[in-house]
């Protein structure tokens, strides 16, 4: 005969074996997680290198690499390097338009803030490729007639890009606000004799860092593999690059992707640490 | 001339009037304090002077300068929030510099003075903290410092003390007044705590509604209050149902017993109130003033003291009052009948506005 106890401890697990139940499930879901993210990534490497279907046989090999990183004609760094100081120029651009916008609706304008949510929400209802047809038309002729030259396409691609940042850049800035008191803070420093550009670069900026670093990482990877803006302007950047090389290599534009995604990776890396500059900042207020 | 002149202040936000005819004359070195339930305009009129809103009419002028369309910024008007408001990003001895950056100081004048107010604030050692690592009384004490490393003509506190517990804020509370004491700015200090406005300064101004109820040395506010409001706000109070009997000889029914009080102005025949500090009343040990009888309804033991409730007739009120513990005490049971005494000029006729009478301040709070 079983004691009642026993009995108990099978209807009901014991709370030690449910936690291990949990933590099992918990592994399983991320193990696929992991698989799902990574598989592909570990297919396209082994792709990239001609392995096992390339023509120099089963053996991998950086041949299809050094196509497109050592030649002397190759455009991958040229490219690739456009698209930073494009991705760049929108991440100041897009933080000089927003940080003062939101903080301004937050501070004296509340009201106002579902129409210009409404407005950041732009470039999710109207396709880039209408957007693009629009800029191009607009600014083809008088009185802006930047498409002219390949410097005024490429301020035309900076603020196209710049729009397409706004829904990203809006939203972490604005999460970023709210976790502190603008308010007080903005008061105390003006109580000071602080005028407005001191308030937002000197009290606004350093305490919303870390929503403008998730505004910057969204915008640079938006920027670094954006395509069909790029390609209707023209603009050398890396997007269209990678589109070309799709359509005449094999395995070069699988060691692009790869090269490209660690070299944002890394991009963004260096974003956090610089931005963060080894500072011991708290977000979210006194206290 | 004082040293700071409202006049004529008025705040319309749309229809609503937060802040109506407005006006007051502070003297340098004077603290005055705002005092009056929520949203009775004292904010509203702490940030007209700090220029965070702009009277709708009226005039502030700052030792013989008028302010009342300054920015913020240009006003040299020291400013202390109830959140603290400390820069989050910025250490202690930065918060505390902010003002002086701004105004391009030297950098070596700048530590000095950081230094000096870290002396004065009792917190030397603290200057590379951040805020977040401080305590809420510590936060407090550099927000102070702050607002005074720039050398504010008019220092402004906006309920400082109010996300502190009960014991930092009276030791701050003190330390505030000793420090602008030494100083001697100019100080308006916004408050719903009576205790803090009678404790702290050098007079008074009762709100309510937009309106300033009167203006007064502590002594006289709690003393001598010129409108039901006032004694109602500020201290406890009895009230009583009182029939006027002869308004010429101050006599007055209380549930058929007779009292006396000066310089009744109602009609014979009519009803007022009569309010009752608790520490005029005392248990009757005979002799002269007003006598009333009651039953008690409750007595509480309070340690150092012994609260009494007395009930005066059915529906007349009820008087409330303390009596200090005596070991050598007998408790009076409830239900048991007592009388207790006060004398005439403490009886405080609240329907008809009371005329301060006049009273020698030189001994009040101070």
């Amino acid at each position: 005969m079983r004691a009642p106890g026993a009995l108990d401890s099978v209807a009901k697990p014991a709370p030690e074996e449910k936690r291990q139940r949990g933590a099992l499930w918990a592994w399983i879901v991320f193990g696929l997680g992991f698989l799902y993210f990574f598989l592909p990534l570990i297919a396209t490497i082994e792709f990239s290198l001609g392995h096992p279907t390339g023509p120099v046989g089963a053996e991998p090999s950086l041949q299809y690499y050094e196509n497109f990183l050592l030649k002397p004609d190759s455009e991958f760094f040229p490219r690739l390097g456009f698209s930073f100081v494009v991705a760049i120029a929108t991440i100041i651009l897009s933080i000089a338009i927003i940080v003062p916008t939101a903080y301004w609706v937050r501070l004296r304008l509340p009201r106002l803030r579902p129409i210009v949510e409404f407005v950041t929400l732009m470039p999710f209802v109207i396709p880039p490729v209408v957007a693009v047809f629009g800029l191009i038309r607009t600014f083809s002729g008088p009185p802006f007639p930047l498409m002219d030259t390949t410097f005024g396409s490429n301020i035309v691609l900076v603020g196209a890009y710049t729009i397409l940042s706004f829904p990203y850049m809006y939203r972490a800035v604005d999460t970023g606000l709210r976790a502190i008191d603008i308010q007080s803070l903005t008061e105390a420093a003006q109580s000071l004799g602080a005028g407005w550009p001191r308030i937002i670069v000197g009290v606004i900026f350093p305490n919303i860092r870390v929503a403008l670093l998730s505004g910057a990482f969204l915008t640079l990877a938006i920027v670094i593999g954006e395509y069909t803006m790029a390609s209707f302007l023209g603009s050398k950047t890396f997007g269209p690059y990678l589109s070309l090389l799709g359509q005449n290599r094999a395995f070069e534009p699988a060691g692009v992707s790869i090269i490209s995604f660690g070299l944002t990776w890394i991009a963004m890396g260096a974003i956090q640490f610089l931005g963060r500059g080894g500072q011991r900042i708290q977000v979210g207020g006194a206290r | 001339m004082a040293f700071l002149t409202l006049t004529g202040i008025q705040k319309q936000f749309g229809s609503f009037t937060a802040v109506e005819d407005f006006n007051l004359e502070a003297e340098k070195g004077e603290f005055v304090s705002f005092l009056g339930p929520s949203g009775c305009g004292k904010t509203t009129t702490l940030r007209m002077i700090a220029g965070f809103e702009l009277p709708t009419a009226g005039s502030i002028v700052v030792n013989d300068e008028d302010i009342t369309h300054k920015s913020p910024n240009q006003r040299n008007v020291g400013m202390v929030f109830q959140s603290y408001a400390l820069f989050p990003n910025m250490t202690v001895a930065d918060n505390i510099g902010f003002g002086l950056k701004v105004r391009k100081q030297p950098a070596d004048q700048i530590r000095k003075r950081v230094t000096e107010l870290l002396e004065l604030i009792h917190l030397p050692d603290r200057a590379a903290r951040f805020p977040y690592q401080l305590s809420g009384g510590q936060q407090q004490r550099v927000a102070l410092a702050r607002a005074l490393a720039i050398e504010p003509q008019v220092l402004l506190l906006d309920e400082p003390l109010s996300a502190l517990d009960a014991k930092i804020r009276v030791s701050l509370r003190n330390e505030i007044r000793a420090i602008q004491r030494q100083l001697g700015i100019t100080t308006v200090y916004v408050t719903h705590d009576q205790e803090e406005a009678l404790s702290l300064s050098d007079r008074v101004v009762v709100m309510s509604e937009g309106r300033i109820e009167q203006i007064g040395t502590p002594f006289e506010i709690y003393n001598f209050p010129a409108t039901a409001f006032v004694a109602s706000f500020v201290g406890t109070l009895n009230l009583l149902q009182a029939t006027v009997l002869d308004a010429s000889s101050g006599r007055l029914s209380v549930d058929g017993q007779e009292i006396r009080a000066d310089k009744v102005s109602a009609a014979n025949g009519s009803t007022i109130s009569v309010a009752l500090r608790p520490e005029i009343v005392k248990i009757s040990a005979g002799g002269e003033g007003n006598a009333l009888t009651g039953a008690i309804e409750d007595v509480n033991f309070l340690g150092s003291i012994v609260r009494i409730r007395v009930r005066v007739g059915e529906g007349a009120g009820r008087i409330s009052f303390d009596t200090f513990n005596d070991p050598s005490l007998t408790l009076p049971s409830i239900g048991q009948s007592i009388t207790v005494t006060f004398p005439p000029e403490a009886c405080l006729l609240l329907d008809a506005a009371v005329a301060i009478p006049t009273v020698s301040l030189d001994t009040d709070e101070e």
